[in-house]
């Protein structure tokens, strides 16, 4: 709490430079973005000359970048739902008080000390249909001609290629969920859980009525987490599948960079990288917002 | 002191950091004499990198006083150079000079909005415009003049294919598009697959569909589709695509995972008979011990006999450079015989000029000067020297649809398209 005209110097002195530097880098070259996502700039050469919303009538019509709209929704739902089953359902065991508990929390968690680029390089060598796990299926008697990333199959709009990178990117982040989850179950008051036994709740209600609306925040938090990871995706991808057949693991991040940096057409890659924030701000806003309104009232 | 003046002060003295840094650059800009020169590449890679540093050695024995440094930016086939390069020369500090594919790849990007100097003058001087062929010198124009100076030359329509695999099943190496399809034919048959085709860097389906346009279309066809008088869905291109699509048939189930130097090791391995690279593979198939004649043979791709599909790496000098007469002293050394064959026998690469020591060079790359020599030549649509960056890669995003569509009608009007929209 701020008590005297001097401690509010300090607070000012204290948050001005990082106020300074965010309105720079981070909302100034938003507005950046914004600015050169309608312009003609092609070319190294900036030109900012006015076209309107050209850029992004050009990009919704372009097929690459609608497959890459649908890759990213299909992901997305996938992998949150991926990590938050596993993650919960491994929390729940964890929070049995089984033996070495210490030890599988650790290695569930591990993985989410690796970069994403460590993963798909991992993952991209395992799943490889010529000399990855295919080898090992075969030899254990079953269907072994997965093409994996490299299939082009489609059922509906979702590629089956995906379901690699969401294998990948759950394998990392589920451990991650977990403890989240396991940090909510160690915080429900363990009378509750008794009082639901003693009034002859089974364990799977105990779980349903009990453990789950007191879990609702975590999980909240868990899908805005999980979701701007998702809806950014973009070092998994390149180091893991590229593009990949027909498109069918490209995302608008890997999109931008091609457009921007192989490509050198600036006014599209500033219009998808606009797009890309959109989809972010309106799971983030929200979230923001909500957190927000509870702060307010306690 | 009131906290509206702190707040001041605070934003104040922030703004005050870059102008300050700023201000001590100019200094240093007013005193300073030639006495560096920074050479901006992305060879990274074993061969390449020596390679560099060999010709930086002919340099410092010229001129001993110069120091030369080698800023070298790592990963992504040159895309992460290009991104440092494109800031440091849009922030008006260009380094010396830099790696650039020459053609389309510098003049698309960085001659046509000015940013490089004419250099036409190096070669001139020093009367070699006759050592360097014609059809080189006309790729690495604009309006008449020179803007970067190459130093290698590599080849892109090298068909790469396994001697042993070829015996094995007594069948000859295809020298036509016709026969190409018989021979995939039985191999197919055989149980091997005949033609290994990569896909994770985006550029590889291009790389093989260049070869298969200059088979269909011929040299003064294929230029012109770079310059308009082609047209791209005009009969003649239509049948390039669909012999294009035709030959999907008979690649690697697993293309889009691999590199292009996956496909020319599954070739090696003879799990593939044979495999459309440039010839960096040379230099793959030699690191990895092969024998070339013996493992693995080579020949133009089937149908562009007599034509040389290249790609050349080139230095320029950027407006601004900071110390132009070294440059223009380093761009000499690149253009000079003993430059380019200090370089290229140790890249793996052939050189620019025509009266290269043929002592210092292996079979392979006797081979390709004897064909660069002869054939007609042709810029490489894949590796930036046939179209600008930003058309290359609008024609690598419809190409990897029509390796999964095989919708010749659509990519057609989408090659069209693209041509209207990017030929000046």
């Amino acid at each position: 709490m701020i008590r005297t005209k001097r401690d509010l110097t300090k607070a000012v002195l204290l948050v001005t430079p990082s106020i300074v530097l965010v309105s720079i880098f981070v909302y100034g070259f938003i507005l950046w973005s914004l600015r050169t996502s309608v312009s003609a700039w092609q070319g190294i050469r900036p030109d900012y000359t006015f076209v309107g919303l050209r850029n992004y009538i050009h990009l919704f019509q372009s097929t690459r970048f609608q497959i890459d709209l649908w890759n990213t929704a299909y992901f997305t739902l996938f992998f949150i739902a991926t990590c938050i089953v596993v993650g919960f359902v491994l929390a729940f065991l964890i929070n049995r008080n089984i033996r070495g508990e210490g030890v599988f929390r650790t290695v569930y968690l591990f993985p989410m000390a690796l970069s994403f680029i460590v993963t798909g390089v991992v993952w991209r060598w395992m799943l490889n249909p010529t000399f990855g796990v295919n080898i090992i299926l075969e030899n254990l008697g079953f269907p072994s001609d997965w093409g994996w990333y490299t299939d082009p199959t489609r059922i509906g709009g979702f590629h089956v290629a995906l379901t690699s990178l969401i294998l990948a990117a759950s394998w990392q982040f589920a451990g991650y969920t977990m403890a989240i989850y396991l940090a909510g179950l160690r915080s429900i008051p363990y009378e509750v859980i008794e009082s639901a036994r003693m009034d002859g709740a089974t364990e799977i209600m105990i779980v349903r009525k009990v453990v789950l609306p007191m879990l609702r925040s975590i999980t909240l938090s868990a899908v805005v987490v999980l979701g701007h990871i998702s809806l950014k995706i973009f070092d998994l991808v390149m180091a893991m599948t590229g593009r990949g057949p027909r498109f069918a693991t490209d995302f608008p991040g890997v999109f931008m960079f091609e457009t921007t940096f192989t490509g050198n057409r600036y006014g599209e890659g500033a219009a998808i990288s606009i797009v890309m924030l959109v989809m972010v701000a309106l799971i983030i806003i929200p979230y923001l917002v909500h957190v927000f309104r509870q702060e307010t009232h306690e | 002191m009131t906290l509206r003046r702190v707040v001041v002060f605070g934003v104040m003295a922030l703004l005050l950091v870059p102008f300050s840094a700023m201000a001590a650059g100019e200094g240093e800009e007013e005193e300073r004499v030639e006495e560096g020169l920074e050479i901006v590449t992305w060879w990274t890679a074993g061969g390449e990198a020596e390679a560099l540093a060999a010709l930086i050695d002919v340099y410092r024995q010229r001129y001993p006083d110069v120091e030369v440094m080698n800023s070298t930016v790592a990963g992504g086939g040159g895309s992460q150079a290009r991104g440092v390069l494109a800031s440091r020369m849009v922030g008006g500090r260009p380094p010396d000079t830099f790696q650039v594919h020459g053609g389309a790849g510098i003049i698309g990007t960085w001659v046509v909005d000015d940013f490089m100097e004419p250099v036409t003058h190096i070669l001139e001087d020093n009367d070699w415009m006759g050592v360097f062929p014609e059809d080189v010198i006309e790729i690495i124009s604009y309006e008449g003049e020179i803007y970067s100076i190459p130093v290698n030359i590599h080849r892109s329509n090298v068909m790469w294919y396994n001697i042993g695999v070829f015996e094995e099943h007594n069948l000859n190496p295809p020298q036509s598009l016709a026969e190409f399809f018989e021979v995939a034919e039985q191999l197919q048959a055989a149980g091997v697959t005949p033609l290994a085709l990569g896909g994770t860097d985006g550029w590889e389906p291009t790389h093989l569909l260049e070869s298969v346009l200059l088979a269909e279309l011929g040299p003064d066809a294929y230029r012109g589709l770079w310059d308009g008088t082609t047209a791209w869905d005009g009969s003649e291109a239509l049948a390039a695509l669909s012999t294009f699509v035709d030959m999907l048939d008979y690649i690697t189930a697993d293309q889009s995972a691999i590199t292009n130097i996956d496909a020319a090791e599954y070739v090696a391995e003879g799990q593939a008979a044979m495999t459309v690279m440039g010839d960096w593979v040379h230099g793959f198939y030699l690191a990895i011990g092969l024998e070339p004649g013996e493992d693995y043979g080579w020949m133009p791709t089937p149908g562009t006999q007599g034509n040389f599909i290249m790609l050349t790496d080139t230095f320029g000098l950027p407006k601004d450079a900071p110390n132009p007469t070294n440059v223009r002293r380093w761009l000499t050394v690149v253009a000079s015989r003993e430059g380019q064959d200090t370089f290229n026998p140790i890249k793996g690469s052939i050189p620019a000029r025509t009266d290269a020591d043929r002592d210092k060079y292996d079979v392979y790359l006797l081979s390709a000067m004897d064909d660069f020599a002869r054939d007609s030549i042709v810029p490489s649509l894949a590796h930036g020297a046939a179209a600008e960056v930003g058309w290359m890669s609008s024609i690598n995003d419809v190409v990897t649809f029509l390796v999964e569509d095989k919708d010749i009608e659509t990519a057609a009007a989408d090659f069209q398209s693209l041509a209207d929209q990017y030929v000046r």
